[in-house]
């Protein structure tokens, strides 16, 4: 039987109680919502925090809304809705692409957005689509809030710039004309962790050319999970197949997948490569089309 | 810790520790055995239940997570002594061999058919995809939850 070490346990009322609740328990007090990364943690004692702060009850971090040129989606979402939102179906498909094969159905029904992010799993698949769509994460504590990209937010695996007393309450996403964008994955079951996985985001210029573009890779360790030398060769320029192939080449042999039980460093990088290509072929399609 | 939760329609409220997982509550607190405990990492979903109306994985819940929700097990499913259209499936179906996934198998089956009626095939493999079948009788799991979408009204009549 799997259960967690003993600890005690705080249900928040309110963010400000939240932050209060980690204020007053110290350094460690950790925060829960779905739970579905931290308890399994717990169970084989790899995490072992003396509270824990349930956040189950801040529905005022439930919310997907769109502000003038960004949306703005409250961190206790879930990926149900996330899954289920027409508005980030229309703006953001990458974010629908990747809610379709992140768990299974019903670990999206607890699993949340902030969550995701703070649990800074190399290979979970929101920290890469909030990479690639240059996304800004919200972060509370006691004495105000500070905003933060993704890139300052994640230092390493399992490793943030939230700090114990802080609290990511929103992911802001902005919004760009004639753009579209794309997800992909291969796993070896539902509910697994990615072999390999790719998205992308494209903004395309008046004349049909790519004006901006983002590419990022789970699971291949990849630097900071975005492929910057791929986005330079494709800035600029006029999508085409053989753009694509020479960009998702170059992606592929920046990563250094490591050989496990999910495959090989060379069916990896393959993936990387090929993943990269429908990815960017999709985005394009789907700017094209918007 | 003490926590109050209502299960299948009844307020209860029973002692706990905080690390008590909501499907050992359940079984062992609470004595309601029909929910199963599997695998233990939230990957084989024989411990589905309902909170709130919406499936989830009872080994990787708190009980004190529940407190103040509304949970149903299977044992709930049944009203007045009629089975649910989805037992009912179960059974015209063979929806079950070895009957270890069944309880979490007719939860999650419950949830879809209460969020939509009439699900296609894909729908419904999609909704029992986070679920394992050991005895790999998903055809007739897919038959079963088909059963019930089409005898729904007639069966709660």
């Amino acid at each position: 039987m799997q259960v967690p070490a003993p600890f005690d346990y705080a249900r928040a009322e309110s963010v400000e109680d939240a932050l209060s609740l980690l204020q007053r328990h110290g350094p460690e007090s950790r925060v829960i919502a779905g739970g579905h990364s931290l308890l399994p943690m717990m169970k084989l004692r790899l995490a072992r925090p003396e509270w824990l702060i349930d956040i189950n009850d801040l529905f005022e971090l439930d919310y997907v809304v769109e502000d003038g040129s960004t949306v703005r989606i409250g961190a206790l979402t879930r990926h149900a809705t996330l899954l289920a939102s027409e508005l980030v179906a229309r703006l953001f498909p990458i974010v629908t692409d990747a809610e379709k094969v992140i768990a299974d159905p019903i670990v999206r029904n607890r699993g949340t957005i902030g969550g995701s992010l703070c649990q800074a799993d190399p290979a979970e698949d929101l920290s890469t689509v909030c990479e690639v769509l240059r996304a800004d994460v919200v972060i509370r504590s006691l004495d105000g809030e500070r905003v933060v990209s993704m890139s300052e937010l994640h230092r390493g695996p399992y490793e943030t710039a939230v700090a114990q007393d802080e609290l990511l309450t929103e992911v802001r996403f902005p919004v760009t004309p004639r753009s579209g964008s794309a997800y992909e994955k291969v796993e070896r079951r539902v509910g697994d962790w990615a072999v390999a996985a790719a998205g992308a985001s494209i903004s395309l210029g008046p004349d049909g050319t790519i004006a901006d573009v983002a590419i990022g890779l789970t699971s291949v360790g990849l630097d900071g999970r975005t492929a910057t030398r791929a986005e330079e060769i494709l800035r600029g320029n006029r999508p085409s197949d053989e753009l694509f192939a020479a960009a998702a080449a170059s992606a592929a042999e920046d990563c250094e997948p490591i050989a496990d039980q999910r495959g090989p460093v060379d069916y990896k990088r393959h993936l990387a490569a090929e993943l990269t290509k429908r990815v960017l072929r999709t985005a394009t399609a789907r700017a094209q089309e918007s | 810790m003490q926590i109050t939760l209502t299960v299948n329609g009844t307020e209860v409220t029973a002692e706990c520790e905080p690390r008590t997982l909501l499907v050992h509550f359940v079984r062992d607190t609470l004595k309601l055995t029909g929910t199963h405990w599997g695998c233990d990492t939230s990957n084989c979903g024989t411990c589905v239940l309902l909170m709130d109306g919406e499936p989830v994985k009872s080994c990787t819940v708190l009980a004190a997570m529940a407190a103040g929700r509304e949970i149903k097990t299977v044992e709930g499913l049944a009203q007045n002594g009629t089975l649910d259209p989805v037992q009912q499936g179960f059974m015209a179906e063979h929806g079950l061999q070895c009957g270890f996934c069944t309880p979490g198998m007719m939860m999650t089956a419950r949830a879809l058919l209460d969020r939509n009626p009439d699900p296609d095939e894909t729908e419904i493999r999609t909704a029992i995809s986070g679920q394992i079948c050991r005895c790999t009788g998903y055809s007739t799991i897919v038959r079963s939850v088909q059963w019930a979408a089409k005898n729904q009204e007639g069966a709660s009549a």
